[in-house]
């Protein structure tokens, strides 16, 4: 049970890094100075306490470490629960939602995406343009190649889906739900995996219908 | 109503098993489903044939001990036990799915039997209140609010039958041992241990080789007692407060 303590709190903290990303990514509807801008001030956090880009390393590493005791912990839980139950039914019904059944897959295809879009717009290692400290011009660059939306799209709305179960899961698992709360907190996950997917699918949307170059 | 019938049979543990196909004619909508077995069992005895084992005692749905999965459904299409399940839930000509509970930690002993003592392990390890027994004690003497009263017995109609690992994907036990634990954990009877309860019972759970919770919600769908789902996200918060407090 403590591996799913892990699991919950890992997972709520990449969540609050994610609405925070999001809001972050919507400035590029302001153009490219703004944004631009907007991602060289967070190299600046935390100055003159911490020097340049300290803070971004700070919040790198512990985000990493929230990846790897979250991927660490589903590996092992999973491996218990599927040893648990060794003999399938003959006769099959799946009643859970599809958000729920793809947990484990969309964790790694999510986990995938992270490693592709870190070498694409962190690295610069694969993006076509990949010009240091012009993220505007990297991110248009990206989304106009068709295989880098589909990978996007598809990457988002596996993280949707495993926000909408994952949410909710982690209230069950930290304790925060009883019967009261249990609807608030249903809808919560569903409004909060609608939003973000929609706040980072609006953007490749906007390059590739040119609202955005 | 002529039935079809699909049923595991198992000879032992070590069986391999497998799915045989009965037909069973001239059922009646009233019969319950372990009545229709009984048919089923005593044209079994008149051939020769080794009649089917399951699992029944009070046939009231109030004792936990029958349990199969029917058609893919733990206890069948309705929210009951297997034996207040009625025939007139089915159609006539149907081809019915009989198997047993399916878990590692539920190991199949013969056809649908399965040795369910692993919950047995889980109560040893703190389903009880430590008190000196004797005459019934003044009903007075131990205040309890209404509302915890109320929580403490719908957690207490757990039968122990074991749908919810039935019905688990991971096999988990996490609706069963919750129930238990809330039941004793509002109580002021159940107050003074409160921690090791949930620590002991927790531990034995992960022990017996139970699955862990994925929140499909398959247990407290398949519960024929209604234990809700937000039981385990007591449990848990149970568990987190007596780690804290250690």
């Amino acid at each position: 049970m403590g591996k799913k303590a892990v699991m919950a709190g890992t997972g709520v903290v990449m969540l609050l890094f994610l609405v925070v990303h999001m809001l972050g990514n919507l400035k590029i509807f302001f153009g490219p100075e703004n944004f631009n801008a907007y991602a060289a001030w967070l190299r600046t956090i935390g100055e003159p306490v911490l020097h340049e880009s300290w803070y971004l390393w700070i919040q790198r590493t512990g985000l990493l470490a929230c990846v790897v005791l979250h991927g660490v912990a589903a590996y092992q839980l999973s491996r218990r629960d599927l040893a648990a139950r060794p003999a399938k039914y003959v006769h099959k019904q799946s009643r859970a939602s599809y958000a729920t059944r793809t947990m484990r897959w969309g964790g790694v295809i999510v986990g995938l995406f992270i490693v592709w879009h870190i070498l694409d717009l962190t690295t610069l290692t694969v993006n076509p343009r990949g010009q240091a400290g012009h993220p505007y011009e990297n991110v248009v660059a990206d989304f106009r190649v068709w295989w880098v939306d589909v990978v996007y799209i598809v990457a988002i709305l596996a993280l949707g889906l495993h926000i909408r179960h994952g949410f909710w899961s982690a209230a069950q698992t930290l304790g925060a739900v009883n019967k009261r709360r249990d609807r608030a907190l249903k809808t919560t996950a569903t409004v909060l995996a609608a939003v973000l997917t929609a706040g980072f699918l609006v953007v490749p949307v906007a390059v590739m219908s040119g609202l955005v170059d | 109503m002529n039935l079809t019938l699909r049923i595991w049979r198992q000879h032992s543990p070590e069986d391999k098993g497998a799915m045989v196909t009965y037909r069973v004619e001239d059922i009646s909508p009233d019969m319950s489903f372990l009545e229709m077995l009984d048919v089923l069992n005593e044209e079994l005895i008149l051939s020769g044939e080794e009649p089917v084992a399951f699992d029944h005692d009070c046939r009231e749905g109030i004792c936990g001990a029958c349990g199969v999965v029917i058609n893919g459904q733990a206890h069948g299409p309705e929210r009951t036990t297997a034996c207040q399940l009625h025939m007139r839930s089915f159609k006539d000509g149907d081809t019915i799915d009989v198997e047993p509970w399916r878990a590692a930690a539920f190991p199949v002993v013969r056809d649908l039997v399965v040795d369910r003592s692993a919950f047995d392990r889980v109560i040893q390890a703190g389903g009880y209140v430590s008190v000196p027994t004797g005459s019934a004690p003044e009903a007075h003497a131990t205040a309890v609010p209404k509302e915890s009263a109320d929580y403490a017995f719908e957690h207490a109609e757990c039968i122990g039958c074991g749908a919810c690992v039935a019905a688990c994907p991971n096999g988990s036990a996490m609706l069963f041992t919750s129930a238990k634990i809330n039941h004793l954990n509002v109580l002021p009877q159940g107050a003074p241990e409160r921690e090791t309860r949930v620590l002991n019972m927790v531990a034995a759970m992960d022990g017996q080789g139970f699955g862990g919770c994925t929140n499909t919600g398959e247990c407290a769908t398949a519960c024929p007692k209604g234990i809700p789902l937000p039981s385990i996200a007591a449990m848990n918060r149970e568990y987190l407060r007596a780690l804290r407090k250690r």
